[in-house]
């Protein structure tokens, strides 16, 4: 009988092949193993995914959680995790509304009371929601505290802040989609300031509303915008923060 | 310790017999050996003559042309073309020759039987290479440092979205009618400085010109402020003008969460209870 291969031969014929090597780079921990030595630990950062967003050293005092206080990366853990439990609510809606053919409040009501966990991913997207807007503004507020905006930085600032802005836009028109009372009048109270925008009033909120007033086809419209639109002008522009920190020399300071 | 170099013994006995040290004596008596030695090479002593130092610099820099792949530098420097400058076809001839591959034109890209990706070595002019300032830091490795701490917060704080998403539940009223305004009418806590606003002001101030004018003012705050120091101590007047902005709007958004009720009036919570909804 032969012998069993053992845990070794086994590593060898997974990893020594044409498809294996083809995934991991020359110098991946996954072709060489890891030892944590200096090499190694530089190479675990530069063959991986993560080096888009991470240099392979950092300065000491960003590392600090009374620097930071993890506020940024936060937002865009939220970010990913709104991402994530949007794409499973997803599923079970219909943007739909009108008499006779409520589907996004029935949809609501499902997802609530029959979808596995339907009622969990619920709370957490509405929850994560409302803390990301908070630790944006947080955020915001450690980088002004740190004068983190000043040259090179301020062109990221300005980003920022529409980072914030588009924060509050996704967070808005989610806002409208259950379709209850709390949604249809907390919007109508948004809206109606937007009206009130010089010359352009009138047609602001009519583009915005889809019609003179709040109705399906304005939840059509912000379904879109919540799930499509500003999700993607979002990626875009964290794209360009991320790249900005780098470009700016890493975290400011020490102050 | 042997004497390798053999001393002129003549000369060593003369410095000695005019009262010189021995050390001074044992040093000048091997210089002179030495000389004598080259003498009797047939080598020329001191220093050589103008135009000899010419040609043998001439000669280094064709044998550099032809394949030595030194002194580039000074090549680039003095070459005929536009300001001392190489066209790309100059260029790659230099490369080529100072690779000594026999008058093959060098790749100007990346060979194809490389296994690199880059270029490892390119003749880059001085002015094009870029002037990196920037200060030796404090640093530390991203993995495990960074990850790590990244890491643990992003599982703390799904943690704690989890537990919370399990034990409260998002509100959802009742069917959206366009009818029936209810009592609380708020916008969400975000937008709720504005709608206290609007209680003061005329709704274009409140809604239009005021937010519009606060956004501005945030993004032209790094071209405003225009003190170099970060130091808490050095910049008081940005914290505190900041400071009151954030305070004024917490207060705003306070007050409308808490202490407005049915009408948009002023409330007590404790009294008629939290009119406010997430
Ligand atoms: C979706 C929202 C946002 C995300 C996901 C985000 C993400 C990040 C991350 C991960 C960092 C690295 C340092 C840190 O964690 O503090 C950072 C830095 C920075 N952010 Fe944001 N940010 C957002 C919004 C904002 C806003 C609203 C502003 C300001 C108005 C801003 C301005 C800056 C600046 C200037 C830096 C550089 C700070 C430094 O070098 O110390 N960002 N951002």
């Amino acid at each position: 009988m032969p012998k069993p291969p053992t845990f070794n031969d086994v590593r060898t014929s997974v990893q020594d092949n044409v498809i294996w090597k083809s995934i991991f780079r020359p110098g991946s921990i996954y072709r060489k193993g890891y030892r944590d030595t200096s090499r190694d630990r530089a190479l675990a950062a530069m063959n991986n995914v993560l080096y888009h967003l991470h240099p392979v050293k950092v300065k000491r005092h960003g590392l600090k959680l009374t620097y930071t206080y993890c506020l940024g990366g936060l937002s865009f853990f939220l970010f990913v995790l709104l991402t994530i439990t949007g794409i499973f609510l997803m599923f079970f809606y219909t943007p739909a509304a009108g008499a006779g053919a409520e589907l996004a409040y029935l949809d609501m009501r499902e997802i609530e009371a029959s979808v596995t966990f339907g009622s969990l991913v619920r709370n957490m997207h509405r929850w994560a929601a409302h803390l990301m807007v908070f630790t944006v503004f947080l955020h915001m507020a450690r980088v002004f505290y740190h004068g983190a905006y000043k040259p090179p930085r301020e062109f990221n600032w300005v980003v920022g802040v529409i980072l914030l802005l588009l924060t509050l836009l996704l967070s808005f028109t989610g806002y409208l989609l259950p379709w209850d009372q709390l949604a249809l009048w907390a919007v109508t109270v948004g809206t109606d300031m937007m009206g009130f925008t010089p010359v352009f009033g009138d047609q602001v909120q009519f583009v915005l509303l889809g019609g003179v007033e709040i109705g399906p086809s304005t939840l059509l419209r912000w379904y879109v915008l919540h799930v499509l639109f500003i999700p993607f002008v979002t990626v875009v522009f964290l794209a360009v923060h991320f790249w900005r920190i780098r470009k700016d020399g890493g975290i400011s300071g020490p102050l | 310790m042997a004497d390798e170099v053999q001393i002129d013994q003549e000369v060593y006995d003369r410095l000695i017999g005019e009262g010189k040290s021995e050390r001074i004596a044992r040093a000048k008596a091997k210089a002179a050996a030495v000389r004598k030695s080259k003498i009797a090479e047939g080598a020329s002593l001191g220093p050589k003559p103008a135009e000899e130092n010419t040609k043998a610099l001439e000669e280094f820099r064709s044998k550099a042309g032809e394949g030595g792949g030194v002194a580039t530098a000074t090549k680039t420097a003095d070459a005929g073309a536009e300001g001392g400058r190489l066209t790309p076809e100059e260029r790659a001839a230099r490369v080529s020759a100072s690779l000594g591959n026999g008058g093959e034109p060098a790749s100007m890209g990346v060979p194809a039987e490389s296994a690199h990706t880059h270029r490892l070595l390119a003749l880059v002019p001085p002015a094009g290479i870029q002037q990196v300032q920037s200060k030796q830091m404090d640093k530390v490795y991203t993995w495990p440092h960074l990850l790590l701490v990244e890491f643990v917060s992003l599982l703390a704080v799904g943690a704690l979205l989890l537990v919370m998403s399990f034990f409260l539940d998002a509100p959802l009223g009742t069917l959206a009618n366009a009818n029936e305004v209810p009592a609380i009418n708020k916008a969400p806590w975000y937008f709720m400085g504005l709608q206290e606003l609007l209680a003061y002001f005329h709704p274009m101030t409140a809604g239009v010109t005021m937010p519009g004018v606060a956004l501005v003012l945030l993004m032209a705050a790094p071209y405003v402020d225009k003190n170099p120091s970060s130091r808490p101590e050095n910049r008081k007047v940005a914290n505190m003008a900041f400071t009151f902005f954030m305070v004024f709007w917490t207060i705003l958004v306070m007050i409308g969460s808490f202490f407005r009720g049915p009408g948009y009036e002023w409330v007590w919570p404790w009294v008629q209870g939290l009119g406010f909804q997430l």
